[in-house]
């Protein structure tokens, strides 16, 4: 023990000889720093986990709706666009609401007629575009997509009316007769299992008749959901917008309570290190009560004492903060991907909170047990009662 | 003389061990409420995704094709095979009934409506809106307004024994109607209790009881289709297996798991001649969804107990080191290392046991107030969790304490009481 503090001392002679006249105040706080390097490490250690931590809740809780909205778009189409009172929307539609939606979300038409089948069976045939389609609605269980022309996709229903074989059948509308080959099946547990998709080209060449649907899955907050809608009514106002409202208000309930239960966790663990950080440096400070004894006896002011013990304070936790800061983008930007599969962007606003609570939380950590040792006589303390 | 020594080392040095205790409490406490919120958060999401609609559908197993455009029913009305009413409610009788949330069965009959001497062609749905059934010697009510909870309906929902119906919004409009008015359908006066809006086919038909559809379609008891809300686990490659393929056991633990095809499978076994399946849509995106928030939570947990267990070494290690002058006279006295380490083991042990117990019951608590305060309903504790929760608390005390016991149990006698360090 003697041997390291005598090598320090060295050390210390060494360093002071080449170092410039700074002033008393900072040389202090730095060899306050340096000469109990195990205490200081592990006061600072607890303020950067801290900080990490808070960083990495509160950067989650500012991306959490985005990247829950995204998974949210799993359900498909959130605004559907019809041709009032049935009728077909004009041909641009497509162009028009996909430039509405400029790469917001994906757009897919579908163009529905009754036909019949070779024994005279009424069955619903719908064109659209499958490479679409496949982003849009990605719940279809598909056995295999439709890739060349003539082709079909039918619904598990559908085919043991048309085609129990596989083989190919053919499909009559006001007797226009289309031969189709079946690629797969789709299935979803609903309407698509009774129907048969064709090719927007086969459909409208066969039938003639344009898209009178187009789904559209657009990603956003409530309110850009509801410009853009206002934007599509706009853009084509032979058609009626509709939203899917128990989507909107199923993902509007999930968002608000997966927030606050992040919220209510947030504050748990942010409570939690801010305690752990109070608790070292309480007994930090409280453990240096002789060198506020021996600075007291020779003759500092309450203001100066207050002063040093706050910028040193105040260093920790700015220091604390800022490593913390790094380690705590590090850690949501880890979970984001982990659970996500996406990057959580680093919220540079989150920063500012960070290190204004990690001061606040050391200066308290300072003020405290000094408040409470300014009452002692420093002789009382530096013999040790 | 070593119990001695515990037992005075907790009376005299009250305010220490308070702050130690209290660091080890609020440790505890967030840990047990965040593990008990994230055990329940799945069953809490899930019953809010339950919003979004009916999971699962039940049809006549020998159905023929919907040949149906934008809620327009263009098949003949009496064609294809119908379910029996009477067998819905051993739907509450299948193994998961308590995952089921809630069931709505549908019937669909086309009406002609008489309008200023013209006839105009309708879809009338019949269906439950919140009827009381009952299965053995429970009680439930079910329907549309459980099932389907983003039906708005402005004036009144009718009674599921009325003849009282509701109109679509966009119908409405069409005819200029309003609720309290009355609609001639198929040759009945028929009375509007209120205007529907639901954003999808419906706004173009005329909701009413049931009884009501299956009277005017002339088939009793006769239902097209039974939309099921249930509580599921998300789908894995286990789920996807053909139960027929399974051999006993393996079976019985796909059987016994709520997974949607599972649950359909009880379904299609409680109901005579039906056809049960998930709806894809909600299904399978709710999985989705689920798996999502049920990781973030998992997560945020994590570092809720790395939190804690910070928080509770800290405190412990603060602790001892202020009683650097008390290890140095027990050694000045005599003690040898295993007995110093044990006095402060035996210390710990006893504050992470009161701190753990206080903070379990804190813990507990908090989850109910986040539960009661965020999704309306409780979060409640199992008491399974309690031994795990002190276990911890126990191990997470030492660990904290022990680096600063082992520099303790090192110190030099004559440097600690001189208080030189």
């Amino acid at each position: 023990m003697s041997g390291g503090a005598s090598r320090l001392e060295r050390d210390v002679v060494a360093k002071r000889a080449k170092v410039p006249h700074t002033s008393m105040f900072v040389r202090m706080l730095l060899r306050a720093a340096v000469l109990r390097r195990g205490r200081a490490a592990a006061a600072l250690l607890a303020m950067v986990v801290a900080a990490a931590v808070a960083t990495a809740m509160l950067n989650l809780y500012v991306d959490v709706q985005a990247k829950l909205r995204r998974e949210f778009r799993n359900y498909g189409a959130n605004i559907i666009l019809v041709g009032k009172d049935g009728a077909s929307l004009p041909p641009d539609a497509i162009t028009r609401a996909e430039s509405v939606i400029a790469g917001r979300g994906v757009v897919a038409p579908f163009a529905l007629v009754v036909a019949r089948t070779s024994d005279g069976q009424p069955i619903v045939v719908a064109g659209t575009d499958f490479e679409r389609v496949r982003q849009l609605d990605r719940w279809w269980s598909v056995s295999n997509w439709p890739a060349a022309s003539k082709q079909a996709l039918v619904g598990v229903r559908a085919l043991q009316l048309v085609s129990p074989n596989n083989q190919p059948f053919d499909l009559s509308f006001q007797g226009r007769t289309i031969h189709v080959t079946p690629a797969g099946t789709v299935q979803t547990g609903s309407a698509e299992d009774s129907r048969i998709y064709l090719s927007l080209g086969d459909f409208f060449f066969w039938t003639g008749v344009q898209p009178s649907i187009v789904e559209i899955a657009a990603t956003g907050s409530p309110e850009e959901i509801a410009a853009i809608m206002r934007h599509l009514q706009e853009a084509l106002p032979a058609a009626e917008v509709r939203p899917v409202r128990q989507l909107m208000e199923g993902e509007a309930r999930v968002l608000g309570k997966t927030r606050a239960t992040l919220l209510a966790a947030t504050a748990l663990i942010i409570l939690t290190a801010a305690l752990c950080v109070l608790s070292t440096l309480m007994g930090w400070v409280f453990d240096r009560r002789r060198d506020f004894a021996i600075m007291k006896a020779l003759g500092a002011s309450d203001r100066l004492m207050n002063g040093f013990f706050a910028a040193e304070a105040a260093a920790l936790g700015a220091t604390g903060a800022l490593v913390g800061f790094v380690l705590g983008i590090g850690l949501a930007a880890w979970i984001g991907r982990v659970n996500f599969h996406a990057a959580v962007t680093p919220r540079f606003s989150v920063l500012p909170l960070v290190v204004a609570g990690s001061m606040v939380v050391t200066l308290l950590a300072a003020i405290l047990p000094i408040s409470s040792l300014r009452r002692v006589q420093p002789a009382v303390i530096l013999r040790g009662e | 003389m070593f119990v001695r020594l515990v037992y005075e080392s907790f009376r005299r040095q009250k305010r220490r061990k308070f702050l130690a205790g209290a660091a080890i409490t609020l440790g505890v406490t967030v840990a047990t409420a965040m593990i008990a919120v994230a055990t329940d958060i799945g069953d809490k999401i899930n019953r809010e995704l339950r919003a979004i609609g009916a999971n699962l559908i039940v049809t006549p197993q020998e159905d023929t094709l919907d040949v149906e455009i934008g809620g327009v029913n263009l098949k003949p009305p009496s064609d294809g095979a119908f379910l029996n009413e009477a067998d819905l409610p051993k739907i509450k009788g299948t193994f998961w009934h308590n995952n089921i949330t809630g069931f709505a069965p549908m019937l669909p009959v086309n009406v002609t409506l008489q309008r200023d001497g013209k006839a105009e062609n309708l879809t009338l749905l019949g269906t439950y809106f919140a009827k009381s059934i009952s299965f053995g010697k429970e009680e439930f009510k079910t329907g549309v307004r459980s099932t389907h909870p983003w039906w708005k309906v402005s004036g009144a929902w009718p009674d599921d024994s009325s003849r009282d119906v509701l109109m679509g919004e966009r119908l409405a409009a069409r005819l200029s109607a309003k609720a309290g008015d009355s609609v001639a359908l198929s040759g009945r006066e028929l009375h509007v209790s209120g205007i529907l809006s639901t954003g999808g086919s419906e706004d173009d038909e005329v909701v009413a009881p049931l009884a009501l559809a299956q009277e005017i379609l002339g088939k009793p008891g006769a239902v097209r289709r039974v939309y099921v809300s249930a509580l599921t686990k998300p789908e894995d490659a286990f789920a996807r297996r053909d139960p027929k393929s399974m051999s006993g056991a393996i079976y019985d633990r796909w059987y016994c798991s709520p997974y949607p095809q599972s649950i359909a499978f009880q379904l299609q076994e409680a109901i005579p001649h039906s056809h049960a399946e998930q709806i894809r849509q909600v299904a399978q995106s709710e999985g989705a969804v689920l798996t999502r928030i049920e990781g973030l939570i998992f997560l945020v947990t994590l570092a809720a107990l790395f939190a804690s267990a910070l928080a509770v070494s800290a405190a412990m290690a603060t602790a001892i080191f202020e009683r650097r002058s008390e290890v140095g006279l027990m050694k000045a006295l005599g003690a040898g290392r295993l007995t110093v380490a044990s006095v402060f083991f035996a210390e710990a042990t006893l504050l992470a046991l009161i701190g753990g117990l206080a903070g379990f019951a804190a813990g507990g608590m908090l989850a109910r107030q986040i539960g009661r305060s965020i999704f309306d309903s409780q979060i409640t504790i199992a008491p399974v969790v309690l031994p795990v929760i002190l276990a911890i608390a126990v191990i997470v005390t030492f660990a904290g304490s022990a680096a600063a016991i082992r520099k303790a149990v090192e110190l030099d006698p004559v440097f600690a009481l001189r208080g030189e360090l």
